[in-house]
Formats: structure tokens, sequence, C-alpha cells
């Protein structure tokens, strides 16, 4: 299985992206971070790390569990609905830049289930998308504002996202289905 | 936080269950699901917009042959953060007695497609009975004496919360035993987990076969409070008084009534529960149910989040292509 | 008319027969049983290899539901389910509606098994006006009618002082009366036997002792009296034990069994079907013990009689919550299969001992003709098939009601035939 990054490769992407961050909004004034469970929140809190010894300022993280707001677990057959866990989000996000950070983009369904999930919590200034992979095939008019790296894949094919924290390693690898 | 999850021994993450009849048919895996789903639904709870959009377009019918305040009402809040639509059917008993058999009613209801129905009755395994004839999932919410399974999932969520734990704790259960199905839920729910449950009450109130529970039992409450992490009384239902099972309600108090002094001889930091309706100076002295030891009220507060992982759990598992 | 059974086993204990023996029938009655008889004109019958010729089997616990309840079993619709398990006779009892406690209900049956053709209906009458337990009902009367005994069935005789008025009273019409043993106030608003299972499906329990502690009054009160009880359909190995020590004593007390009670415990409750309302019957299905306990009694003699209790009740009446749904199950078309397979094939009884259990006895008792093939006995006949592979399909039982547990269930044991008063009454379509 090809590995389309390595533990390099994805470091250099993420502070690649705190810059962006940082130029694109002009500064970290009223931004703050929210990871998309699960993969989601260790990048998030990377890229955080990351702005911190840029700019020396903390920047709030939060935690968003968007699976009670997927529009494709209902109706699946006995034994797939996934695992729901806690939202945490100790802060308000009303009037503020939500960065949204998630680890793979794909059909844009999870981001719609994110932003969903968000305006339950309020009404932030604007939101924002990073993430680490955009494999392609959008099936709904969503567009990441920061990506670590473009992969091409097929249907067929997934991407898979290893980071230290939860996998022990950090890489990203390009599975074929025969 | 996120927990680290290896990706080889796949967790579970779903009930095998269509319905939701009874602790007896849960695994202790299944229950800890529950719990912890229940953890993430009681976050919702805390938000300003306390909804999520999970079951829209569900509807889900709350049929209730039996009055009930708190747990009816606990499972319309959970259905309606859950964004279902629900509808309160509750059916006196006379006029189930005058006509439509439980069956017909439940037919009926049928009838208007709903993913799910939470039904409480009278008799000891009328879920069974429309399990087997409906096709929406069916959820137990107290069939006669037999079981009150969302009670003991809630009560151990609530001692979880307080107690980090369950197993190896030493619980007691005081009150009507013969007749109680929050009894048999907690029993079945609390050996499962490995908690050590003790069980009191007057002779003439304790079912046959209730050592072959793997429970102790014992009509002295002494022996049953002596180092408690959990006192959990059980409603005595003052009609009980007419089956000559107890001389008085004021000997009841005097012989195992929960008072202060008692709750000395448990843990100092015991927690004491109790399903509710509360019969102050029956059961239980005021005192006690107000105090700081009590969790009575976390109890009606957890019911929501436990009822919301309930459904979410069951109506995510069911294999209809969409109600 | 002369009809001939050739070539079968016949088992006749009450004349100590039991080998290959021709049965020559004449009209209504038998004629001969040898060896090797002419057929003369007879129509000749070849009773089919591995059968067996038995004195017809007579079933003394039977609810035919007419008069007042006709939408569960009528008098036709029960002779029938009758003959298709076998009998050629039942005594019914007299919970109908009006209870048989007068000679006009009498009558009414005894006609409507006239019309039916069947089997033969001996009707039993109450114990008290109306079985309410207060006053004995005119069982002179009754008796005249055609009633072979008297019972309350259904509920025990209500006080001690009305039992031994019973016995008392039956005893000058060489009547027995049929106990259905069961303490009232011990019983409450019981469902299932008091034990474990039912505690764990948080049903309400009926204690075994319920049954024994009427079935010891009335031992000692037929021993006081010198009456005879009969102690209907035992379920608990305490009644059991009371029964026995009685006997010992020299007390006229007789006994019967039913089926279920012999082969199921109350862990059917619980599994496979949970709360399945064909496990509800009074009295109700015990513990391991209580079932072996019956078959002992079966075994070493003290059981005298294997009965049915056939008790229909129609669907939608079962459809219900367990608590709400009547006691009781059909049992006329699975009883000799069950009794075939589970004791005799299992080699517990004798072919002998089935056939004084299900009809040398019960005539005995009743005071009926039957259990025999002597010469002018009726020709009343039951030609059982032992070695038929039997499946209980509850949708194509005789009886109109199909409340059985036994649904699917797979025996070796049948019947092939059934003669009433020397007239083919039913033949299994099964068999030859």
């Amino acid at each position: 299985m090809p590995v389309v990054m390595d533990a390099e490769r994805i470091s250099r992407a993420l502070t690649r992206i705190a810059h962006e961050i940082l130029e694109q909004n002009r500064g970290l004034g009223n931004l703050a971070l929210v990871g998309v469970r699960s993969r989601g929140v260790p990048i998030a809190q990377r890229i955080a790390d990351d702005l911190r010894k840029i700019s020396g300022e903390d920047i709030q993280v939060g935690a968003l569990d968007i699976t009670l707001y997927r529009d494709d677990i209902m109706g699946a057959s006995a034994g797939v609905a996934p695992l729901v866990r806690k939202t945490e989000i100790p802060f308000s996000i009303d009037g503020r830049t939500i960065v949204l950070v998630d680890d793979v983009l794909y059909t844009g369904r999870t981001t719609r289930a994110a932003l969903d999930a968000l305006t339950d919590f309020g009404r932030p200034k604007s939101i924002q998308l990073v993430v680490l992979v955009d494999r392609g095939h959008r099936e709904l008019p969503i567009k990441a504002d920061y990506v670590g790296k473009n992969v091409p894949t097929s249907r067929q094919e997934s991407v898979q996202v290893k980071l230290r924290e939860l996998d022990g390693v950090d890489e990203v690898q390009l599975e074929g289905k025969e | 936080m996120d927990v680290a999850t290896t990706t080889a021994a796949a967790p579970l993450t779903a009930l095998r269950h269509r319905h939701l009849l009874g602790i007896t048919d849960l695994t202790a895996e299944e229950i800890l699901l529950i719990l912890d789903t229940a953890d993430a639904m009681k976050e919702v709870g805390k938000r300003t917009i306390k909804k999520v959009p999970t079951l829209r377009g569900r509807t889900v019918i709350n049929l209730f042959f039996e009055p009930s305040t708190r747990t009816r009402t606990s499972f319309e809040i959970a259905e309606k953060r859950l964004s279902a639509d629900t509808l309160n059917v509750a059916i006196a008993s006379s006029s189930v007695v005058k006509g439509e058999t439980l069956v017909d009613t439940a037919m009926n209801l049928e009838a208007m497609a709903p993913s799910m129905m939470v039904v409480r009755h009278a008799s000891s395994g009328a879920c069974h009975l429309l399990s087997r004839i409906c096709k929406a999932a069916i959820v137990n919410a107290g069939d006669g004496m037999h079981e009150h399974p969302t009670q003991a999932l809630l009560d151990a969520f609530t001692i979880r919360e307080r107690k980090g734990r369950l197993t190896g704790l030493k619980v007691a259960i005081v009150g009507d035993l013969l007749h109680s199905r929050v009894l048999r839920s907690n029993v079945l729910l609390l050996t499962k987990l490995g908690a050590e449950v003790w069980v009191c009450a007057p002779a003439t109130l304790i079912p046959a076969g209730m050592r072959q529970m793997g429970v102790k039992v014992t009509t002295r409450i002494d022996e049953a409070v002596e180092g408690a992490d959990v006192i959990m009384m059980l409603r005595i239902q003052l009609e009980r008084m007419q089956g000559g099972y107890f001389p008085s309600l004021r000997e009841y108090f005097t012989t195992f009534g929960m008072t202060e002094e008692r709750v000395k001889r448990a843990k100092s930091d015991a927690i004491i529960m109790h399903p509710g309706p509360i019969n102050r100076g029956v059961e239980i002295a005021s005192e006690v149910a107000d105090g700081s030891a009590s969790v009575i009220l976390d109890q009606v507060a957890n019911g929501v989040a436990v009822r919301m992982a309930v459904l979410y759990l069951l109506a995510g598992g069911t294999d209809e292509a969409a109600a | 008319m002369k009809r001939l059974l050739k070539g079968g086993r016949v088992i006749d204990p009450a004349n100590g027969k039991d080998g290959m023996f021709d049965v020559l029938i004449d009209g209504e009655t038998i004629a001969e049983v040898g060896t090797n008889l002419k057929a003369d004109g007879a129509e000749v019958v070849n009773v089919p290899a591995g059968c067996v010729v038995v004195p017809g089997l007579i079933d003394m616990h039977v609810h035919l539901r007419e008069p007042g309840q006709e939408h569960k079993e009528t008098v036709a619709t029960g002779v029938a389910s009758a003959v298709a398990g076998g009998f050629t006779a039942v005594a019914c009892m007299p919970n109908t509606k009006p209870v048989n406690d007068n000679a006009g209900v009498t009558q009414l049956i005894l006609q409507k098994a006239k019309e039916a053709g069947k089997a033969r209906v001996y009707p039993i009458g109450a114990v008290s006006r109306g079985q309410k337990g207060e006053e004995l009902a005119d069982i002179a009367e009754l008796k005249a009618a055609g009633c072979v005994a008297v019972t309350d069935d259904g509920l025990p005789v209500a006080t001690a002082i009305l039992a031994r008025r019973a016995l008392e009273y039956t005893s000058m019409f060489n009547m027995p009366m049929i106990e259905h043993c069961e303490d009232q106030t011990l019983k409450g608003d019981g469902v299932a036997h008091e034990g474990p299972v039912a505690a764990s499906l948080g049903l309400r329990g009926i204690p075994g002792v319920a049954e024994a502690i009427t079935a010891g009054r009335d031992i000692l009160l037929a021993e006081l009296t010198g009456g005879h009880v009969h102690i209907a359909h035992m379920s608990a190995w305490t009644t059991i034990e009371a029964v026995r020590q009685g006997k010992s004593r020299g007390v006229n007390v007789t006994c019967e069994v039913c089926p279920h009670h012999f082969t199921l415990t109350d862990d059917l409750l619980a599994a496979p079907v949970a709360y399945d309302t064909n496990t509800k019957m009074n009295p109700p299905l015990r513990e391991a013990k209580d079932r072996d306990a019956m078959i002992a009694g079966i075994v070493d003699g003290t059981v005298d009689v294997i009965a049915t209790d056939h008790a229909p009740h129609h669907y939608d009446e079962k459809n219900v919550e367990f608590d709400r749904a009547p006691f009781g199950i059909v049992g006329l078309e699975t009883a000799v299969a069950i009794t075939i397979d589970r004791l005799v094939h299992t080699g517990l009884i004798s072919l002998n001992r089935m056939v004084e259990l299900m009809s040398v006895n019960p005539a005995k008792i009743l005071r009926v003709p039957g259990g025999r093939l002597s010469p002018g006995d009726p020709a009343d006949i039951t030609i059982l098939a032992p070695h038929l592979k039997v499946t209980i399909d509850k949708t194509k039982l005789v009886s109109k009601s199909k409340n059985t547990p036994y649904d699917g269930w797979s025996f070796t044991g049948g019947v092939a035939a059934t003669i009433v008063g020397g007239k083919t009454v039913y033949t299994n379509p099964e068999v030859q």
C-alpha cells in the first residue's frame, strides 16, 4: 500500500497550513479551531501548537462529534451504527471565525454534518475548513480552504490516515481495493 | 477526551437486537455501550439548542397502559431531543377491560408505521407479545412485575457517574422485591457487571428463587446496608397492605425504612437512590431523600440521556429500509 | 352386521390377554375374541402390521364447552376430536354456561352426542348448584339424567364441610366425586407455578402445596365418609405423596395425571417462546421434581388414569398478555402419541399398563361399560399404531381450538382407527 505522506511531509504540511491560516485571517484574533472526531482532533491540536510557536498566542481548540448529524447511519443494517462520542467545545463560537479541521475530504457529507452541528452550537462569524488530504469525488458543493495534500483517487480506493496520537505512527496510505 | 482504539479488535458499536425487552437479553458489553453512548447524549442536554437531527422523520409512539408521569416525559424529551416525531397514547386500564385488546390497540397504531413503540403495561410479558406481532421496534418501559430495563440502565449510569465503576461495589437494594420490576432489571444488570448485590425485604416480599439470581438475601436491613457503596430503595406500593404482606406502614418503616441512622452504617461516601415516586416516611425518611448523599434527582436527569442512547442504538441497528 | 378384525396383536389386560387374536364384532357388541376365527359373512378388516387392538380408550377429563361456549368447541367437534385421538368415550366437565347442575343440560349434552354419532359422552355433573360452592346440586337428578360423577372442576369444592357432604351423598349413588385440588387463598391471582422461573418472568405464582393441601383434605374426608374421591390432573409431587399415603391406608382414592404434567416443566414459559400462553394451564407446569414424581407414580401404580383435561380456547382468547389468557390447552389428539413415545417406547411402562391407565381404570372409576373386550361388551375398540411417526400440526387438529404447546413436536406412536359400537368412526389416512 503506497504511502502518500510520511511523518515529515505531514508535519511540514501542517506547519504550512498554520502559516496560511495566519495569512488569510490577518492574525489570530477571534479565531478558534474545532477538530472533527476522531482524527480531526489531534490534527487541530497540532495546528494550534504550530500557531503558538509562530505567533506566540494560544488558540482555543474544541472537539466535535458529528455522528448524530450524519445522513447515512439510520437505515444501515444491524451492527453498523457508529459509536457516539462526546462533543467538547468549552467556549462560545458566536461571532468567531471557526476553523473546522478534518483528516480527509471526500464526498463532503461529513463536512456538511459538521456545519449543521456547529450551527446548533451558535452563530459563528465565518467557518473555514482545513483538511489533511483532499481525495476528490465531491457529492456536495463543499471546498476546503486549506489542504495538506491533494491525492487523486478512484472510488474503489480508500485513504487511510494514521496519527501517532491514535495509531502510534504518522502516515497517510492509499489502499487499493482489488 | 478521545480514547485510543486499536483497529484490530473491533469494539461493539451497536446492539444486536431489534427490541429492548429486558436486561435479560443484553450482554455486559452491550450494557457498557449504552452507558458510553448515554455519556455523549448527556452533553446534548447541556447545549443551548438541545436537539440533534438523528431520528428526524422517525415516528415514536409512547404507548402507556399504566399511568406514569416521569418515565413517559423522560422518554418524550429523549425522543424530541433526537428530533423524532412523538405520539403519546395513554390508555386507562378501564378502556382495555371494556374494549380493545392489547394486540388490537398495537396493530391499529402499527398502521401509522411508527419506527418504535415505547410500551408500559401492567402484564409481565406484554412487550414480548407485541414484539412478536409488530413491525416496530419495541422498547420496554415497564411490563408488570418483570423488567424496567431503562430504569436499571439509568441507575447504572448514575452509579458509574458517581463512583467511576460498577464492578466490586456493594449495592444494597431494599423494598418490595416480590412485585418490583425495577429490582429484577437492576439485579440482572448489576450482577452482569460484577457488583456485589444485597437484597433486603420482609420475608413475605422475597420472591422464590431470589438466591438463584446471584445475590445475597437478608431480612436484616443493618446487614444489607453495612459498608454499602450504593443504597437503592424501592417503592412500597401502599396497596400492598391489602395482601397482608406486612401488618402496617408504621411497622414497615421501623424495620425496613431508610433512616439517617441506618445510612451511617454504609460507607461515608455512599449514595442513596430511589426510582421514584418516593413515599416519604414509608420506605425512606425525608432527611435521607433530600440529603447530600441522595442522587435521586440525578437519576431523573440521567434518564433522558440513557433513553436517548437506547433509542439511538435501536434505531440505528434496525434493518428496516427506513421506516 | 358382523365385522372381523383379523391378524392384530390384542392387548386386553382385564382378560389377561396379550397376543395375536382375531376380534369378531356382531352389531354393536363383541362376539368373540380368539385365534383363527372364521369370517362367515363378516366384513373382514385386516389389522395393519405392527398395530395393536385394545379396548376403546376413555378420556375422563374433557371440556366440551357446550352449552354456552361453542366458539371454543361443541359436543360435535369435541367428539370428532376425541375419536381422531383414539378415544371411544369421553367424560365431560360441567363448567359450561349454564353449569351442568340439572337434568336439562345433561340431556342436551347427551342429545348432541347422539346426533354426532362419534365418541360416547358421559356427562359429569356439578357438585354444587351453579358451581358456586354453597349448596349441593341435585345429584340424584343428575345421576338419573345420565351423569357418571360430580365435580366443581375449574375450582375445588369450596369448603371442607361441602366436600364431606358431597362424598357422603355420592356414596349413596356409587359415584365418585372428582376434585380439582387447589386452595384458593394460596392460589390468589397466580398464573404460573411459584418458583424461580415465574419469579424471573415476573409472573404471580401458585405453590405446589396449594394442590396438595386440598388433596389432603379430601383424602381424609374420603377416609372419614367412605366416599370415593378421584383427584383430577395432579401436578405436584406433594399431591402424589398424599395419594400414596391415603392408598396405603386403604382410602378409596383414585387419581389422574395429564400428559403435559409428565412431559413438560415451567422452563417452557421462558423459552423458546417467552410468555407463550399455550404453556398456561391450571394446574400449571411445574418443576422437574414434580414432573418426575408424576412419572414415578405412573410407573409404580399410584396413578390410576392418564386423562387429558382437554380445554379448548379460541385463538383470540389466547392471543393476549399471559396474565389475561384463560388457563388450558387441548389434549385429545396428542395424548396417545405422547404416552406411547414418552412412556412406552422409553421402557417406563408397557402397552398393557397404558391400556390400564387409559381404558380399564377410567371405565372402572366412572362405573361405565368398557375397558374390556369380553363377549357382550360394547364393541368400542382403539387400534393403536405404536410405530407411526407423528408430527403435531396444530392447523390440522380436528378440534375447533388449536391451543397446544406441542405444535411442531414429533413423536413415535399414533392411532390407526377408532371403532365405537362396532362402527369405524375414525381412520387415520397415514396408516394402511
